[in-house]
């Protein structure tokens, strides 16, 4: 009996070691993405564009603001200069150099894109969690605010919110564009709190002891983060799309030194199509391909962290 | 079924309550408050002040909210600034236009979609699935605006539709609705309706692109779903035919999900409009708020933004009702 136990118990916990190592939730989803291609070339979309926009200014060939071939823009006789030696991509109505901007772009871009989603992701897990942790009157009060704020489709909830300001800037259309995030991730929060609050693991914290603050940031929020990362890699690219239709709509930054694809979309795609189009596809493609990134990589994070494709 | 309604109706009520109260707020909040926004550039202290005796803006804040309330109920929302008319008979007059490229561009996303997620998740991991999926995704990726540009630079002149506007420039079409295409059809001027519809494809497809990738999506999802649910296998394996499995109890099921969906895309129509509509110099709902924003239309955009949560709020209420419609499990509760 004793030497059969204590033969036995060596292999379990081996086994059981083993599978700890091989089945937590992250490591797996990790592997099952490195397998998948579409999260592959998601993953590269992404990094590239990352790469690129932090090191914009070390990668543009040119000053993004100097007005190289200002005198060679003649607007009234429907003339900008075409691409040429030193200005692969060309130069934009005020003679500077595309590519150049198109680089710096990326960095005013990601940046818009990222903030608008970070401060959708915290002001919604607040209410989100506030509302999941408490439940009661603080629940319906702050749900109730969440469905009046998903009641308005989420283009006119932005233009409302960047009207309101008297004077657009890139923050203007970064608050206005982080909205729209807001009642997403709340209702996200909140879900998947309630789901928690009568789960095994915090009754059994309750019952230890735990403080309920404790539980709330210990043990309920990190289980609720996979939905929330998912959810904001697929925000980042509505929030660029976003902020690049209120730039069209005429509440984005109006500083014409600012480089940012939206802006430089919504500028060439009115004014200059007729004169040079590529100067609209530029920042267009640029934007649908790092859309499309975000997008590719979000949704296999999704298809990877669902607990139903555990094998 | 009419106490579902009811319910519905009155769930909505406090939604449009309090976004009534925000909006109000949201005005207030301006600069110079509602009389400097009403008054626009013309605004100097004496005529705000006049302005604040006339509107009642001594008032203790609540009673003034209740008055705005009343006179938003009524469709009382003030004069636009731009056009200088009564704000509500501006929406009565551009509201046919969005209505009838909203409805267009929302049946060729279901007329399309439908088909197309369904085929790929029939085909799935094939070609077919392979090629939908890459569309849809880059269908949400292009800008709403620069794909309305492009249709414009490229589509327009090589299929010979028009570009701008709803008609024709001297076209003498009589009005009678303020659907084009409608008004057409009943006067019997068949070129008036033939160029309506011109005028529509364009924009409609560059609207209809968005709910059409997610309407794919949806129902491909929703469709492999049902494929693998325990009632399929019963009806195969007791000897239906495939075409009968397929629509009685893959589609019918499937499609379930979809409307939902609708519902949920019009919101993406009502944004979509205000992009596609002044690409396409489009006159209608969209086109009146772009150029509110334009011009800085205070009562205008009030009235536009709280008329579209309106018909956003009662479509997805008309979705969950028809939803008890179509299916009984939903009825019961």
């Amino acid at each position: 009996m004793n030497t059969l136990l204590n033969k036995k118990k060596e292999p379990i916990d081996k086994l059981a070691a083993s599978s700890a190592k091989g089945h937590s939730l992250g490591g797996e989803a990790l592997r099952r993405m490195l397998r998948s291609p579409v999260a592959i070339i998601g993953a590269v979309i992404t990094g590239l564009f990352l790469l690129v926009a932090i090191f914009a200014p070390l990668l543009a060939p040119k000053d993004p603001y100097e007005r190289y071939l200002q005198s060679e823009v003649i607007l009234g006789q429907g003339i900008i200069p075409g691409a040429q030696a030193g200005f692969p991509l060309g130069v934009d109505d005020f003679g500077r150099d595309y590519l150049s901007r198109l680089l710096v772009g990326a960095q005013n871009t990601l940046l818009v894109g990222v903030l608008a989603t970070v401060i959708g992701v915290v002001v919604g897990m607040l209410i989100g969690g506030l509302a999941g942790a408490f439940g009661g009157w603080v629940d319906t009060v702050l749900m109730r605010l969440v469905d009046v704020m998903l009641s308005v489709p989420s283009l006119l909830l932005a233009i409302s919110v960047a009207a309101l300001f008297q004077k657009p800037s890139q923050w203007t259309v970064i608050v206005a564009v982080s909205m729209v995030g807001v009642p997403i991730f709340a209702r996200l929060l909140r879900g998947s709190m309630l789901v928690q609050r009568s789960s095994d693991h915090v009754l059994a914290a309750t019952s230890l002891g735990v403080k309920r603050g404790t539980i709330v940031l210990r043990h309920m929020l990190p289980n609720s983060l996979g939905p929330v990362i998912v959810q904001a890699t697929l925000t980042l690219a509505t929030a660029i799309l976003e902020a690049a239709a209120l730039s069209f709509l005429g509440l984005g930054d109006p500083d014409p030194n600012r480089a940012e694809w939206g802006i430089m979309l919504s500028r060439s795609a009115r004014q200059f199509l007729d004169i040079r189009p590529e100067l609209a596809y530029y920042p267009a493609i640029a934007i649908i391909i790092v859309a499309l990134g975000f997008t590719l990589l979000g949704e296999s994070l999704r298809e990877a962290l669902d607990p139903k494709n555990r094998r | 079924m009419l106490r579902f309604l009811v319910r519905r109706l009155l769930q909505a009520i406090p939604t449009l309550l309090i976004l009534s109260i925000l909006i109000f707020a949201w005005l207030r909040s301006l600069p110079g408050g509602p009389a400097g926004a009403l008054l626009g550039d013309k605004a100097t202290p004496e005529k705000i002040a006049d302005l604040n005796r006339i509107l009642g803006l001594d008032d203790p804040i609540f009673i003034q909210y209740f008055k705005f309330l009343g006179r938003a109920i009524t469709g009382d929302f003030g004069n636009s600034l731009v056009s200088a008319q009564p704000v509500m008979s501006e929406i009565g007059n551009f509201l046919p236009a969005t209505l009838e490229l909203g409805l267009c561009a929302m049946l060729i996303a279901v007329c399309l979609g439908i088909p197309f997620g369904y085929l790929s998740a029939r085909f799935r991991g094939g070609a077919v699935d392979n090629v939908i999926i890459v569309l849809t995704l880059i269908g949400v990726a292009v800008p709403v605006f620069f794909l309305g540009y492009m249709m414009q630079d490229v589509l327009a002149a090589p299929l010979g539709l028009p570009s701008q506007g709803r008609q024709m420039a001297g076209l003498d079409a009589t009005t009678v609705t303020g659907f084009a295409v409608f008004d057409g059809i009943i006067t019997q001027e068949w070129d008036a309706a033939w160029d309506a519809i011109t005028h529509l494809i364009l924009p409609a497809f560059a609207l209809a692109t968005i709910p059409l990738a997610v309407i794919t999506r949806i129902t491909r999802a929703s469709v492999l779903d049902v494929l693998n649910e325990d009632f399929i296998r019963t009806a195969n394996s007791k000897g239906l035919t495939q075409p009968v499995v397929r629509r009685r109890h893959v589609l019918r099921n499937g499609l379930l999900p979809v409307v939902t969906t609708i519902g949920l895309q019009t919101g993406a129509l009502l944004g979509g409009a205000v992009l596609t509509e002044r690409v396409f110099n489009f006159r209608g709902l969209g086109f009146l708020l772009a150029e509110g924003i334009e011009r800085r239309d205070y009562p205008r955009l009030q009235a536009l933004l709280l008329f579209g949560a309106l018909v956003y709020v009662l479509v997805n209420m008309l979705v969950d009702v028809s939803y008890g419609l179509i299916d009984p499990r939903v009825r019961v509760r």
